[in-house]
C-alpha cells in the first residue's frame, strides 16, 4: 500500500535543483516555529516541493537520565518534555508506574487528577489557540487566552506551589489534599469559560482572513494520519471519531459524559474547530467532576521504596497533543531499565511533510503552528 | 478474545493476598454509560469496560495486604496467537501476558511479514510507537519494540524481536510510514541498523556523533567529546 517516500521525510536534495528551484531553511531561530525547529524547504517559487524537519536542538536524553534515577526521582523530568501540559505528562507516568507496581491511585486521588489534567488540556489548547493566532496575523486572541490561562496557573500554584512544572502528582496519588476554594475555583473558572470561548469564536471563527489563512490548507486524510500513528486532534479533524479517555478510560473519565469532537476534512479550519470544542467538553468534564470528589485518602499505600517486580508495560493517556504513551521495563530494582516516552509530537510532527507539500510558503507557518508541537517534548 | 479485554477495565487489579483484611471496599460495577467504542464497531461480544465508579461513600481504603501476589508474565494462548502460529510457525517464538498486555516474541528475519500480517488481516492498523531495549549481557542484546493499535478491535499488542549488535532488523516503513523516524532513533540512540530503510541517518543527535547513547555501556556522563570541543567550543557539556 504505502511507499514510505511517499511519506515524505526525505532527505531534500540540496544538490539538483530545478530551474525555479530554491531551498529555503526556516529556523532553528524563527518566531513561528515554536522552539527551535529547522525547517528545510525545497521551493517552486512560492510552492513547496520538498520538505524536511531538523530536529534534537533541545535533546536532554530524557531516556537515559529515567535509567539513573528512581521511579520517584524521575517524575519531576517529565513535566519538562512537553512543559505547557506538565500535569498531563505527570499523569501518564504516575499511572504508568502504578500499573507496573499492580495498584491505582485511590478513587479520591483519581477524580483530582482528572480534573487537574482537564484544566492542564484547556491550557494547553490556549497556548496553542494564542500563538497558532499570532502566527497567522490575529493578534488579539493571544491576550485573551493568556488571560484564561493565568486563571488555571493560578490554580495550579494555589495547589502545589508551581505553575507551570507542576510535579502535581506523585505514583500512587497525590501528594497534597485540594486547597480550600478548590471546588469553588475551579467551579468559577468553568462557569465564566463557556463565554469566553465563545469570545475567541467570535473574533476567529467566521473572520474572512481567519478562514482564507486556514481552511483547506494542509490536508491530512483519515488514512494517511493512521498510518503516520497520528494522533490527538489532528487525527479527529481528520474525522476519526477517537480518543483514549473513550477507547481505553483512564484516571476517572469512565464517569462523565462527554463528546470526542470530529471534523471532516482534515484541514488547518477543522483542527482549529476540534480544539475550541474540546475545551469546551473539557470544560464539562471539570464540571461534572468538581460536583463529587469522592472523599477518602488521596495515596494508594505502596511504600516509600518502589521495586516493580520484573516486567513491562505500556500506558497511555490522551494527552492535549495525543497520545502520550509511557513504556517501561523494570528489572526488579528500583531504578526503571528503561522508560521510553511515546511522544505525540514527535509523531505528529513527522505528518508535516505531509501536509506542507504542495502549500505556499505563508501557510507553513499556519501548518507548524495547526500541529501544535512542543519541541521540549519532540526532542526530548 | 484475542487480546485480554481487562486491559481496558482500569480497576483491574492482581489478585489480592490471602493475609491483610480482605475487606477491600466492594465497587459497585455501573454500567459504563459514557464509554463508548471508538469509531468503528467492535467485534461482537467484546466486554465493554466495566468501570468500577466508586461510591461517593466509600468506606476508606482498608490498609493493603502486607503481600500482595506481585504481577508476573505468563505465556498466552489465545486466538490471535493461534492464528498467528498456524501461519509463520517458528517465527512466533514466544507469547506472553504481562500486566495484562499482550507480547509476543517473533523471528527478526520475519519481522515485516508478521508486521504486514498484523496490519492487513488482523487489523493492528497502527503503529503507536518502535523502540528498542539493550540487554548487554544476553547473546542477542537488542529488543526491538512494536507497539500496535488495532482501531477497529480496541487493542493493543506488542511485537518484540531480538537482534544483536551489528545484525541488521528489517524496516517496517513499507508498512507503517510512522515507523520513518521512530526507526531513524533507534539507530540514533542504540545503533541498531534497520535494512530497507529509505534514509537511514541520527536524528536526535548531531550526524557526526560517535556512539549510542541509549545502549547501557554508554554512561549517563559519557559525551562525544571531541565533538563538542569543535563545535561548541567548550570542554564539556556536563
Amino acid at each position: 500500500m504505502s511507499d514510505a517516500r511517499a511519506y515524505g521525510n526525505s532527505n531534500v536534495d540540496t544538490t539538483v535543483l530545478g530551474a525555479d528551484e530554491i531551498i529555503l531553511n526556516m529556523g532553528p531561530q524563527h518566531p513561528s516555529t515554536h522552539g527551535v525547529l529547522r525547517v528545510k524547504l525545497k521551493l517552486d517559487g512560492e510552492r513547496v516541493v520538498d520538505s524536511e524537519c531538523i530536529i534534537g536542538y533541545l535533546h536532554r536524553g530524557v531516556e537515559k537520565i529515567a535509567e539513573h534515577r528512581s521511579y520517584q526521582q524521575f517524575a519531576p523530568y517529565v513535566d519538562r518534555m512537553d512543559y505547557v501540559a506538565a500535569v498531563s505528562n505527570g499523569l501518564g507516568y504516575c499511572e504508568a508506574v502504578e500499573k507496573l507496581l499492580g495498584t491505582e491511585a485511590p478513587p479520591r486521588a483519581r477524580v483530582v487528577r482528572t480534573i487537574l489534567t482537564e484544566l492542564q488540556r484547556i491550557a494547553s489548547h490556549l497556548l496553542w489557540l494564542g500563538t497558532h493566532a499570532l502566527d497567522i496575523g490575529a493578534l488579539t486572541p493571544v491576550f485573551y487566552c493568556f488571560r484564561e490561562r493565568e486563571e488555571i496557573l493560578k490554580i495550579y500554584e494555589k495547589y502545589c506551589g508551581a505553575r507551570l512544572t507542576t510535579h502535581a502528582f506523585r505514583i500512587g496519588g497525590l501528594q497534597y489534599e485540594t486547597y480550600d476554594g478548590f471546588e469553588h475555583d475551579v467551579k468559577r473558572f468553568c462557569e465564566d469559560f463557556d463565554k469566553k470561548i465563545d469570545e475567541y469564536e467570535t473574533l476567529l471563527t467566521e473572520n474572512r482572513i481567519w478562514v482564507g489563512r486556514t481552511k483547506g490548507i494542509g490536508i491530512l486524510s483519515a488514512e494517511d494520519a493512521i498510518a503516520l500513528g497520528v494522533t490527538g486532534p489532528v487525527l479527529r479533524a481528520s474525522g476519526m471519531k477517537w480518543d483514549i479517555r473513550k477507547a481505553m478510560p483512564y484516571a476517572a473519565y469512565d464517569q462523565y459524559e462527554f463528546e470526542i469532537p470530529t471534523r471532516p476534512t482534515g484541514d488547518t479550519y477543522d483542527r482549529y474547530l476540534v480544539r475550541m470544542e474540546e475545551m469546551r467538553q473539557s470544560r464539562r468534564i471539570c464540571l461534572q467532576a468538581i460536583e463529587n470528589i469522592p472523599s477518602g485518602p488521596i495515596m494508594a499505600r505502596i511504600g516509600k521504596v518502589l521495586k516493580p517486580p520484573p516486567g513491562e508495560v505500556y500506558h497511555a493517556i490522551e494527552a492535549p497533543k495525543g497520545e502520550l504513551g509511557y513504556y517501561v521495563v523494570s528489572d526488579g530494582t528500583t531504578q526503571p531499565y528503561r522508560v521510553r516516552v511515546r511522544p505525540p509530537s514527535f509523531i505528529n510532527l513527522q505528518a508535516f511533510d505531509k501536509m506542507a507539500r504542495g502549500s505556499l510558503v505563508a501557510d507553513v507557518v499556519a501548518i507548524i503552528g495547526t500541529i501544535d508541537i512542543v519541541l521540549g517534548e519532540v526532542d526530548r | 478474545m484475542a487480546n485480554d479485554p481487562s486491559e481496558k477495565d482500569p480497576n483491574a487489579k492482581p489478585p489480592e493476598g490471602p493475609a491483610g483484611s480482605g475487606a477491600t471496599p466492594p465497587k459497585p460495577a455501573t454500567p459504563a454509560a459514557p464509554s463508548q467504542p471508538p469509531a468503528s464497531a467492535p467485534p461482537a461480544g467484546a466486554p465493554h469496560a466495566k468501570p468500577a465508579a466508586p461510591a461517593a461513600a466509600a468506606p476508606p481504603k482498608p490498609p493493603a495486604p502486607p503481600k500482595e501476589a506481585p504481577p508476573k508474565p505468563v505465556p498466552l494462548d489465545n486466538e490471535l496467537v493461534q492464528r498467528l502460529k498456524a501461519r509463520f510457525g517458528e517465527a512466533i517464538r514466544e507469547a506472553t501476558l504481562d500486566r495484562k498486555q499482550a507480547i509476543v516474541l517473533v523471528a527478526a528475519a520475519q519481522l515485516r511479514e508478521i508486521a504486514r500480517y498484523c496490519r492487513d488481516d488482523e487489523k493492528f492498523n497502527m503503529l503507536a510507537d518502535l523502540t528498542a531495549v539493550d540487554w548487554p549481557k544476553r547473546e542477542q542484546r537488542f529488543d526491538v519494540i512494536l507497539n500496535l493499535y488495532s482501531f477497529p478491535k480496541n487493542e493493543r499488542l506488542r511485537l518484540k524481536a531480538h537482534a544483536a549488535e551489528n545484525e541488521p532488523v528489517p524496516s517496517v516503513c513499507e508498512v507503517w510510514p510512522a515507523a520513518n523516524w521512530l526507526e531513524r532513533e533507534c539507530f540514533d540512540m542504540f545503533g541498531i541498523v534497520f535494512e530497507g530503510h529509505p534514509d537511514l541517518k541520527r536524528i536526535l543527535l548531531p550526524d557526526e556523533w560517535q556512539g549510542h547513547p541509549l545502549r547501557k555501556d554508554y554512561d549517563i556522563l559519557k559525551q562525544d567529546t571531541a565533538w563538542v570541543r569543535e563545535n561548541l567550543g567548550i570542554e564539556s557539556g556536563q
